[in-house]
């Protein structure tokens, strides 16, 4: 079934992007999106099984690949409205984008469920492809250096990946196996030689950490969330990051099999919390809307860290965590294409008032702030709040501390710009040519909006069983 | 034998840090394919022919003879100028490169006894982090891509150190050096060169913050 999927995917991209007449572009892409519905309704029904060698359904596989379709959707629909709506979309353009988003979602999904490093390398170098094509679709200088420094930075993280992998071949070199799959690596764990082991997390995690928008490479990501279209940036903060996410944890779980854990969990820490303390100092700064959407997936992803470097319920806290931010990210990047169509600008000086201009978008981002922020009735705040239980278990109060001083300054930083957006008006803003958009487009992200909510205050049991499968090769 | 096509190799690293002209890193870059076309035919004895062939090839072809070609050629419709441009003195680029060579001999002598010979170890990481140098201390775009092929140049060293036991790794390595480099040079240094008259990394800094 994975190979009927990877290429009949593979085919629809094509399609997309060579017949490029508009019927056959939407009824491909809606093909597409039935495509990975039912891919991922198989992929449940044959939980824990192995399909064509490289590819597990396993629990964590399964989580975000169930993220990833349902975020599909909505993706797709906005940018059907996006491309609609923009005036400088060509048939041409229209195609490159349709045909990389379904590469894209084709790739990740891949990615997810690859049980071999080298295969999740290999989905990682296609997502940096296609996520190319995304950035660059508006053809313009800015859009180039953008794409140019995603492009650049994304290719050095993979170099970066390929050698971890070489080093992790040198450091099994004695279990008398050449196997990378993560289940013979699992096995063979007290074989490995742990200073080769060393070298190798330590250019795995740096190379992953471009995909999971974390420090060091945290950089690329933030180019190219800002100069990407609403729906793509809203891939960008949300399925290629549960990417990365998933490229670091498998590695993660080998290494905490060995005498490593503890300096796996001080390099996961200090990058998660040299991330919080970067996107603390931009979002007090930062001016465009968009960049400071970004920033805040960056201090997310370092929460989500943190909560792995911490062990303990903090892995729970960590899967949670980044299930629900690709939820709640991905509806605040959705809801920006109409605050973008009511304002022309992503300055956020230049925005005020949106109340009144946009009631039902301005309802979705009050809720989206309510969530990102994770204040009380948000899903994440019950995810926040465990991974601080975590760090609190793990008797690193002084690093909570911070943390939460650097959190404080980012609510600040967020809560001071929305408001502005959300109420007071802008001096000399001409009312009469804001266009009038439609509320049935926000159904999607008060849904997404609700679902996280409700995942995270009353999670389904199924949903627990399948994150305390993925985090149960993890010592506890 | 081996060690002496290995050592040529780092000498190249040296002559790169002081290069002043474009023309010679791009030279530098043929040789460098040379060189890992001997070390790849002397190292890989355990592998299939077919599998050697195809791996000799990519060396000759790809990295010394068609990315050399194509970067002279964007380097000519760009009207790049000769001078390499660094931020930095090439005598203080000797000695970081230097500096970075000592250290991963350092380096290597504090890791454990493998099956790796040493001399790979130290020629890849030390190729590795003057690729990252030279990235971080030039000026030009192009002289950017250079350095990346340069890090590229580093892993295939590496890769071959591992390539009798997993050959699997060696292949995977040649589809990242083509897939990157046709990615990185045939889309974007294109598309750079017709947008931004004069390639240099001063123009890419309009994405800002504030």
């Amino acid at each position: 079934m994975i190979l009927i999927y990877l290429i009949g995917s593979i085919l629809i991209g094509a399609g997309v992007f060579f017949n490029r007449g508009k019927k056959t572009n939407y009824s491909l892409v809606s093909l597409f999106l039935v495509l990975q519905v039912v891919f991922a309704v198989y992929a449940c029904w044959h939980y824990n099984e192995t399909a064509s060698t490289y590819f597990t359904f396993d629990s964590l596989g399964i989580i975000m690949l169930l993220t990833a379709t349902i975020i599909s959707i909505p993706a797709a629909f906005h940018s059907y409205v996006y491309i609609e709506e923009s005036e400088e979309a060509t048939p041409e353009s229209r195609a490159i984008y349709f045909g990389a988003l379904i590469l894209l979602i084709t790739a990740v999904s891949a990615a997810y469920l690859a049980n071999h490093i080298a295969v999740v390398w290999i989905f990682a170098e296609v997502t940096t492809l296609s996520a190319s094509a995304l950035i660059y679709h508006h053809r313009n200088k800015l859009a180039l250096e953008g794409t140019w420094k995603y492009v650049f930075i994304c290719a050095i993280s993979i170099t970066f990946v390929f050698i971890g992998i070489l080093f992790l071949s040198l450091s099994f070199a004695n279990a008398g196996s050449d196997d990378l799959a993560y289940k013979n690596l699992l096995a063979h764990s007290s074989l490995l030689n742990s200073s080769w082991l060393q070298l190798a997390f330590l250019f795995i995690f740096t190379g992953f950490t471009v995909k999971l928008g974390l420090f060091p490479m945290f950089t690329a990501g933030v180019d190219a969330k800002d100069k990407a279209p609403g729906p793509a940036a809203a891939l960008l903060s949300s399925v290629i990051m549960c990417m990365g996410f998933v490229g670091i944890f498998r590695i993660y779980v080998v290494v905490a099999n060995t005498p490593l854990l503890h300096w796996a969990s001080l390099v996961v820490g200090i990058a998660a919390f040299i991330s919080l303390f970067i996107a603390a100092v931009y979002m007090v700064k930062v001016k465009n809307i968009k960049r400071m959407m970004a920033y805040s997936s960056v201090e997310h992803m370092g929460i989500v860290m943190l909560g792995i470097a911490a062990g303990g319920i903090g892995y729970y806290a960590a899967i949670l965590h980044i299930v629900l931010h690709a939820f709640v990210k991905s509806s605040l990047f959705f809801q920006y294409n109409q605050m973008y169509k009511v304002f022309k600008t992503k300055n956020i000086y230049q925005m005020g008032n949106y109340f009144k201009y946009n009631t039902t978008g301005s309802m979705v981002v009050l809720l989206a702030f309510i969530s990102v922020t994770a204040m009380p009735p948000s899903g994440m705040f019950v995810s926040e709040f465990l991974v601080f239980r975590s760090m609190f278990e793990a008797n690193q109060l002084i690093l909570l501390i911070a943390v939460l001083l650097l959190l404080t300054f980012i609510i600040w930083a967020f809560a001071k710009n929305i408001f502005k957006i959300l109420f007071i008006p802008v001096v000399d803003f001409d009312e009469s040519k804001v266009a009038k958009v439609s509320p049935w487009r926000s159904t999607f992200q008060f849904i997404m909006l609700g679902g996280s909510a409700y995942l995270g205050l009353n999670p389904p049991a199924i949903f627990v069983d399948l994150i305390n499968n993925s985090i149960m090769l993890l010592p506890h | 034998m081996l060690h002496v096509v290995l050592i040529i190799f780092l000498i190249s690293l040296f002559y790169l840090a002081i290069a002043n002209r474009m023309s010679t890193y791009v030279n530098m870059l043929a040789l460098q394919g040379i060189l890992l076309f001997f070390v790849a035919f002397l190292e890989l004895k355990h592998i299939n022919t077919i599998n050697l062939i195809l791996i000799l090839l990519e060396t000759i072809i790809f990295k010394s003879v068609a990315v050399p070609v194509f970067l002279n050629y964007v380097l000519k419709r760009n009207h790049i100028t000769r001078e390499a441009e660094p931020y930095v003195p090439n005598f203080v680029s000797l000695i970081i490169t230097t500096i970075i060579v000592v250290t991963t001999i350092i380096l290597s002598n504090t890791m454990e006894e493998g099956k790796l010979d040493k001399m790979f170890f130290v020629v890849a990481l030390s190729t590795l982090f003057t690729g990252l140098y030279f990235i971080a201390s030039r000026r030009k775009i192009i002289t950017h891509v250079m350095g990346y092929l340069i890090i590229e140049n580093g892993v295939f060293v590496l890769s071959l150190a591992v390539g009798n036991e997993m050959p699997m790794l060696v292949n995977l390595g040649i589809m990242l050096d083509i897939f990157a480099s046709v990615l990185i040079l045939g889309v974007f240094l294109n598309k750079i060169g017709d947008v931004f008259k004069d390639i240099d990394v001063n123009q890419l800094t309009n994405l800002k913050d504030y």
